[in-house]
């Protein structure tokens, strides 16, 4: 087998403030192959987005990749090059969409001199071909009239425009891997479709890989082949996409996809994880998502769970691998029990 | 107003030799045209060196408004050196800077600008604008460096970094375009601080000196007289006092203008797109 686009080796990215350290990233491992479509998945504050900053190493401090961590792209540990050929690689190789189509544009220059802008940097072109290059790029990501366009200034666009040229402004170097960071977050779900289409029609187009981070398994569904869901700052579960709808293994991958409404089901409500990620400057020991799940028993406050093995490609960072049975007595989760001791023991 | 106020105001300094209806610095006949009241012939009145007070003021707006421009000019450009390397670095290096910046600071200005100048006098005139300059740069690096580093968190900066741009090109084309409105009313404000710094060091007869005429030198000139001879601190007195004001109010216009958070694409006002979803989203009544 090829060797993998993307390899990430034990990534620990942590953050050291001034109380504890906070391992927001402790110790990720996976990998993406060339033109394929991941999705990282997880609520808030499980360490998506700073993976996604630590693979174009832009962790500032006080945070720090940690030494062991172990970065290979395009067979070469990015971890190892020095600033200037990292420069290289971003932009040109490694692209990033952000969320905020809104801040994430320059307000005082025009979206086509912010495209060129990219061109010029990486491929030293001319400003004139720079600029051409711009007005193809604006053409290619569905806006009309582009040579009008790439005249105005992001605030005379709309959201959904916006996206499509920091899209543009990713693709622009045609880069191997574009990492997304919930490009369809601020959208509305209209343009968030749309938005989606386009990213993975340019994908085929392109042949481009993406790691698409987001915390909703609907976009997920449509776009990504294989699927990794983070929690407290690790991988807990990987699998293909339709392996991860079908028979979701781990309890926290369970609570995500029970959150999400699906077409054809009547629920009067969705299901929720009760409680929130702990802060990453304290995790808990043994498993860290113990506290909010309706299966944790003694072992797994005693013992951190490894990747286990499910099937093909599909790992779990869950016990219940090990013991099964275990699965048929749920319970309320700790936190719940904690809230309702709290509240006076009212029974939900 | 106070703008078309500033704009002739630099009409009449530039043009002085046309307008000026005598040469400043000339002399004429001591007995007779010494102390003069204002008349036709010198609507100002004359000074004790019988010059005309008028040709003085218009040659000494001159003098004041270049040395305060030029002063303003290089210490806004100092602050945004200094305060948007601080922003960006940020870290040790820029902890190093401000503190570095805060003992500057803690020396009076007027005090060292008067010393230095008692001790090298008389001093040219650039390097008057020079000594101005260089100490009024601090409150604008402040505010460069405290916008500097909120820029530096921006998305856009961020995707900048992610894009490959250097931080020289970071620094050029990102924080630099976007700190520009603070930093240009903060010049504008610091214009009429330093007309007002550059009469009072003048006055004190440390500033431009014998026989230029700035409006500081003219209403030193006058002062010996003041009983006799009013308009001749009168006229110069007043150019000063209008001027401060008007560089003051245009500097508060030009705040209101460019306040950041009145400019369009960073206003909270929902977008037309927003509107639309607003309204399908409300049921439709009646």
């Amino acid at each position: 087998m090829a060797e993998p686009l993307v390899r990430l080796r034990d990534l620990r990215t942590y953050f050291y403030g001034d109380g504890p350290v906070a391992r927001a990233v402790d110790g990720v491992s996976f990998h993406i192959d060339a033109g394929e479509t991941v999705g990282l998945v997880g609520e808030s504050g499980c360490g998506k987005s700073v993976t996604a900053l630590s693979l174009l190493r832009l962790i500032r401090p006080p945070g720090r990749i940690e030494p062991g961590s172990e970065l290979w792209f395009e067979g070469k540990n990015l971890l190892e090059l020095g600033e200037r050929e990292m420069r290289k690689v971003r932009g040109a190789r490694i692209a990033m969409v952000f969320q905020e189509p809104m801040t994430a544009l320059n307000p005082v220059f025009t979206v086509g001199e912010q495209i060129a802008e990219v061109v010029r940097i990486h491929a030293g072109a001319s400003k004139k071909d720079a600029w051409k290059r711009a007005e193809e790029m604006i053409q290619l990501v569905g806006i009309p009239s582009p040579e009008q366009r790439a005249h105005e200034y992001p605030h005379q666009l709309s959201g959904g425009m916006r996206q499509r040229i920091v899209i543009a402004m990713a693709l622009v170097m045609n880069p191997a891997l574009v990492i997304a960071d919930e490009p369809t977050t601020a959208l509305d779900v209209t343009i968030q479709a749309q938005i989606l289409e386009l990213l993975v029609d340019l994908q085929r187009r392109l042949g481009t890989s993406i790691l698409l981070i987001t915390h909703d398994l609907g976009v997920v569904a449509e776009t990504c082949s294989r699927v990794i869901v983070m929690y407290g700052g690790e991988i807990v579960e990987e699998a293909q996409v339709r392996d991860l709808f079908a028979s979701a293994h781990h309890p926290y991958t369970e609570g995500l996809l029970g959150a999400m409404p699906r077409v054809g089901e009547r629920r009067e409500r969705l299901t929720t994880i009760p409680g929130t990620v702990p802060p990453p400057t304290a995790w808990p020991s043994g498993c860290r998502f113990r506290d909010r799940c309706r299966y944790a028993w003694e072992r797994c406050a005693t013992e951190h769970p490894p990747l286990y093995q499910i099937g093909a490609g599909h790992v779990s960072r869950c016990h219940l691998a090990d013991e099964p049975e275990r699965r048929n007595h749920p319970h309320e989760p700790l936190v719940a029990q904690r809230t309702a001791e709290t509240t006076g023991g009212v029974a939900r | 107003m106070s703008v078309l106020f500033i704009i002739v105001l630099y009409l009449l300094a530039s043009f002085a030799n046309v307008l000026a209806p005598y040469d400043p610095n000339a002399q004429r006949d001591v007995v007779v045209g010494k102390e003069n009241p204002p008349s036709i012939q010198h609507p100002f009145g004359t000074d004790s060196f019988a010059r005309d007070v008028l040709s003085r003021m218009l040659h000494g707006a001159r003098v004041s408004l270049a040395v305060a421009t030029l002063a303003v000019l290089l210490s806004a450009t100092i602050g945004l050196g200094y305060g948007l390397v601080a922003g960006y670095v940020g870290g040790r290096v820029d902890a190093l800077m401000m503190r570095l910046l805060d003992a500057m600071l803690s020396i009076p200005r007027l005090l060292l600008l008067m010393s230095v100048l008692a001790l090298w006098n008389p001093a040219p005139l650039g390097a008057l604008i020079v000594l101005l300059g260089v100490t009024g740069w601090f409150s604008v690096s402040r505010l460069v460096r405290a916008e500097a580093r909120s820029l530096r968190q921006r998305d856009f900066v961020v995707a900048a970094h992610a894009l490959g741009a250097r931080p020289r090109e970071i620094i050029v084309r990102h924080l630099l375009p976007n700190v520009l409105a603070p930093v240009i009313v903060a010049a504008t404000l610091g214009i009429a601080n330093v007309i007002v710094l550059e009469a009072g060091l003048s006055y004190l007869g440390i500033g431009t000196r014998e026989p230029t005429a700035s409006w500081g030198s003219i209403l030193r000139d006058g002062s010996d007289a003041y009983g006799t001879a009013w308009w001749l601190m009168f006229f110069p007195g007043l150019a000063i006092l209008v001027t401060a004001i008007a560089f003051n109010t245009f500097g508060d216009a030009l705040r209101d203008a460019l306040d950041p958070r009145q400019l369009p694409g960073a206003s909270a006002v929902p977008s037309s797109e927003d509107a639309d979803i607003q309204r399908t989203l409300t049921p439709q009544r009646g």
